[in-house]
């Protein structure tokens, strides 16, 4: 649950019963067939668009090829109708089915890629599935009329019913809508859209719920489709498969405002009237200007207000309202327990220890070889010059690059060869040397996040969040976007994320990085008070002085191998150290 | 006799693979300015190819500009001529509607402004086909020269089987690989091109060095517009069009340029050819109406099999 998602929830619902009874009274009163006919496509294309918007706003997984879906639910429709007597309510379910499977088989390939590569395949397969429906031959394929059973066949006399029905389809969509933008479905959603590799990190398993948005958008698309097939009484594979129709989708929830349930309602709402009636009343001498309309407004609404119309007029007519300070949690809030080691049957074995551990790129070998353990308590401090291999290190612990050969192993269980969200699952929290933060998310959203990822529950999630924030010492701004954070703030932010998902060991990458004196010191403080709540550490960092003061013990790393492991001390007067550090000169200065 | 079919038909393919190929090879050049030099995603770049058909269209056959020239001459005059208006009205997209989405603008941005690119071109595509629907009709239309039903014979080459090589694609063709060489040299070894190459590379670098980047960048856009305008041109001498049919070459752009590897303006032009090919051959066991579904699968193959491509890396830096 986002927070304070409960009367969030409440006042949306009551915001959808006004606007959708004022609706359809006004709907009732329109007697003209042709705008009764636009006032049944507005809710069409607005539950297209919240179907779209659940994929690519929240899951911001850019998809030009919604058509997919939408033309699989108006084929399932017609052809059923056609071909078997089908009645179209349960047409429609038979599309949701279908577009569920085909969002599976879609996104199985699909998601392997990112950005506009993934943008652009979507694209390619509602045309493909174009010219196959074309080479199968349903260039035209209108739907009989069934004047003797048509409450069967969902075939009324009555255009207004049409328009009734629509509305009651969209109400049920944005409710959908709705009740994912306030979970922890929608919160991972945000999460992988604004920073995947960190959403991962911090235990959300981006692929599962990537797929599971686009089976649930793929779905409602396919109610869109399959209505609209049974409105219009005929489908061709340009009207339910063509560019325009993906493009409807993506131009009324950009337009409307994207990522807020309300966009494409908003988008639909203003677009869909005002293409329609000039189709109408232009399209004899301007047969194009629908998609002219769209095309414009898309490129507007991107260079003016590139979040919609939505986010703008909030921001400017309508403050929103003040971040809310922590959720009171009632009397049962206590400090955080200590982890616990599971029962093991390695209990005198160090808590991590990797053996051999090798990862090149080409032929620079970034870790080559490295062995070494950290014992449960302890705070292992890694050193190195630039481009010793420290943060491939990491990486390769925690899944984000496969090793080479080696192998690490936490409390007796593999590590490698596991992905980034099961390594913390498993118990490993990790922080980034550049920060990766959810800027648009509380603060406190950005640290639930990782007590999600932990498999927590709502109430306990929260309340592991607000925990971990005390612990950082950044309770006071948990309402705040992370964006506004200072850098300071951010870093320790970040531990508190890694810190909610109940980590038994943390991965700390340069978490001094770019921090003044008192800051850094402010930092050292927090991660000594961690540690004496019994966290086992692994941190990476640059500057001695620092580390001299926190690390029980270093491991030196220079080109990838380590030159050498031990009290800090000891490390420092170590001479192949020094000389990695700071060259030979130096060392033949000292010893003379 | 079934073999002298097959011989003959596989020789065929190879040939029309050549010739069609290059001219996407062509194409695709102009795109790999766009998209594998400079980054920008470009949706609207079949409607820029679109346009350059119906640039040379209507020089040469319904507005009858360059009709002084004869059949012969003309239409491969009138490809070549729609370089210069498509160079200019990409250059006046770039400079009012892409610049702003892309560029030093974007440097640094989480998506490099991909998302911002992807829309406004979404959009400028939908304006074009649409509006040129309103403008140019939605009837099929052709620029007429004899030569397109003309074809030399090679053979018999086996028992029966002849090569046909069609006229208006032999010369398509040579205009398109000319031209290919010429942008080639253009952009590797002169001044112009360094500095084009240089502001695509890495435009913060490149305002250092005293490039006007805005000005490089929009030149850039201005030249793949171009390049692909007169493919298009070329093409328009042996396939009928309509405004709407940019989707089926975008796609084939995108495969091409993909394949080659991005920011490689000689690898776009092989990426194409390799795609002209795939595309005949597939004409071999397919019926008509899904050899372009087989280019859309070819696509998404060439897109997940190498996910990063023969080029770059796919994992981000953490």
């Amino acid at each position: 649950m986002k927070q304070g998602a409960g009367p969030h929830l409440r006042r949306n619902l009551t915001v959808l019963a006004v606007v959708s009874v004022v609706y359809l009274v006004v709907a009732m009163s329109v007697t003209n067939s042709y705008y009764q006919l636009i006032l049944t496509l507005v809710p069409v294309w607005a539950l297209f668009g919240v179907s779209w918007n659940i994929l690519s706003g929240y899951g911001g997984q850019l998809s030009f090829g919604h058509a997919s879906f939408f033309g699989i639910g108006a084929y399932a429709v017609t052809l059923g109708v056609v071909y078997w007597s089908l009645s179209p309510w349960l047409g429609i379910p038979l599309g949701m089915v279908l577009a569920g499977l085909a969002a599976i088989a879609i996104g199985f390939p699909t998601f392997r890629l990112r950005g506009h590569y993934f943008a652009l395949s979507m694209l390619a397969y509602p045309l493909a599935i174009l010219y196959v429906m074309q080479y199968l031959g349903f260039q035209e394929v209108s739907m009989p009329m069934h004047r003797e059973s048509g409450l069967r066949f969902m075939e009324f006399s009555e255009p207004r019913i049409y328009t009734l029905l629509a509305v009651l389809l969209l109400v049920g969509g944005v409710a959908v809508s709705l009740v994912i933008e306030n979970s922890r479905f929608g919160l991972a959603l945000l999460a992988i859209r604004q920073n995947e590799l960190a959403a991962e990190a911090a235990g959300i398993n981006a692929r599962l719920w990537k797929m599971r948005s686009l089976v649930v958008s793929g779905m409602m698309g396919a109610v869109a489709g399959g209505f609209y097939a049974r409105v219009l009484l005929v489908v061709t594979p340009d009207s339910v498969f063509g560019m325009l129709v993906s493009a409807q989708a993506v131009v009324v929830t950009l337009f409307g405002g994207v990522a807020s349930v309300w966009g494409p309602v908003i988008g639909a709402a203003i677009l869909v009237p005002l293409a329609e009636t000039l189709q109408a009343e232009l399209g004899t001498y301007l047969p194009g200007i629908q998609g002219v309309v769209y095309g414009i407004a898309i490129i507007a609404i991107m260079l003016l207000s590139p979040d919609g119309l939505y986010w703008t007029i909030g921001d400017r007519w309508f403050r929103r309202a003040a971040p809310d300070g922590i959720p009171d949690l009632g009397p049962d809030l206590e400090p955080l327990p200590p982890p616990v080691r599971r029962a093991s049957t390695h209990a005198a074995g160090p808590l991590l220890q990797v053996e051999g551990l090798s990862r090149a790129f080409g032929g620079l070998r970034a870790v080559s070889d490295v062995s070494f353990s950290i014992t449960e308590g302890e705070i292992l401090g890694i050193i190195g010059p630039n481009g010793a291999g420290k943060t491939t290190l990491f990486n390769v612990l925690n899944g984000v690059l496969a090793a080479d050969e080696g192998s690490a192993r936490l409390d007796g269980q593999a590590l490698l060869g596991r992905k980034t969200f099961e390594v913390c699952r498993m118990g490993v929290g990790r922080t980034f040397q550049v920060v990766r933060s959810f800027p648009r998310l509380s603060v406190l959203d950005n640290v639930i996040v990782g007590a999600y990822g932990a498999g927590l529950a709502d109430r306990e999630a929260i309340a592991q969040a607000v925990r971990a924030l005390h612990q950082v010492g950044l309770q006071d701004r948990s309402g705040v976007p992370a964006g506004q954070l200072t850098n300071k703030q951010l870093r320790l932010m970040e531990l508190a994320r890694a810190l909610a998902g109940h980590p038994r060991l943390l991965l700390l990458d340069e978490t001094l990085a770019g921090l003044g004196r008192e800051e850094c010191d402010d930092v050292l403080g927090v991660l000594a008070r961690v540690r004496t709540q019994g966290m086992t550490i692994c941190i990476i960092e640059h500057t001695m002085h620092a580390m001299m003061r926190l690390a029980d013990r270093f491991v030196v790393l220079d080109h990838g191998r380590v030159l050498a492991t031990g009290l800090p001390r000891a490390v420092v007067e170590d001479a192949s150290v020094i000389e990695a550090y700071l060259g030979k000169k130096w060392l033949a200065r000292r010893d003379a | 006799m079934d073999l002298e079919i097959l011989i003959e038909n596989v020789l065929n393919a190879v040939t029309a693979g050549i010739t069609i190929g290059c001219i996407y090879g062509l194409m695709c050049i102009g795109l790999g300015l766009i998209f594998g030099i400079m980054r920008i995603v470009n949706f609207a770049q079949g409607e820029l190819l679109m346009l350059g058909m119906f640039a040379s269209f209507y020089l040469v056959s319904e507005g009858r500009v360059l009709s002084f020239l004869g059949p012969y001459w003309g239409p491969f005059i009138g490809a070549m001529s729609a370089a210069p208006l498509i160079f200019t009205g990409g250059a006046l997209l770039h400079k009012f509607l892409i610049s702003r989405v892309s560029g030093l603008r974007t440097v640094g941005s989480l998506d490099e402004g991909h998302f911002g690119q992807l829309v406004v071109t979404l959009g400028i595509s939908l304006i074009l086909q649409n509006g040129g629907q309103i403008l140019f009709g939605s009837t099929p239309v052709a620029v007429r020269t004899p030569l397109s039903s003309e074809a030399f014979l090679i053979g018999p080459v086996y028992h029966g089987a002849t090569v046909f090589l069609n006229k208006a694609k032999l010369v398509a063709f040579f205009v398109a690989v000319l031209a290919a060489v010429v942008l080639y040299v253009t952009l590797e070894y002169t001044r112009l091109g360094k500095a084009l190459r240089a502001a695509a590379d890495n435009p913060t670098a490149a305002t250092y060095m005293g490039i006007d980047v805005d000005r490089a960048y929009r030149i850039a856009f201005g030249l793949g517009s171009g390049i692909t305008a007169v493919a298009g041109g070329l093409m328009a001498t042996y396939i009928s069009f309509t405004p709407f049919v940019g989707f089926d070459y975008v796609i084939i752009m995108y495969s091409g340029v993909v394949l080659g590897g991005m920011g490689s303006i000689f690898g776009a032009f092989w990426g194409g050819v390799t795609v002209g090919f795939v595309q005949q051959f597939s004409a071999l066991i397919l019926p008509p109406q899904l050899q372009n579904a087989a280019i859309f699968v070819v696509f998404l193959m060439i897109v997940l099999l190498r996910p990063q491509g023969l080029f770059g890396r796919s994992a981000e830096r953490a």
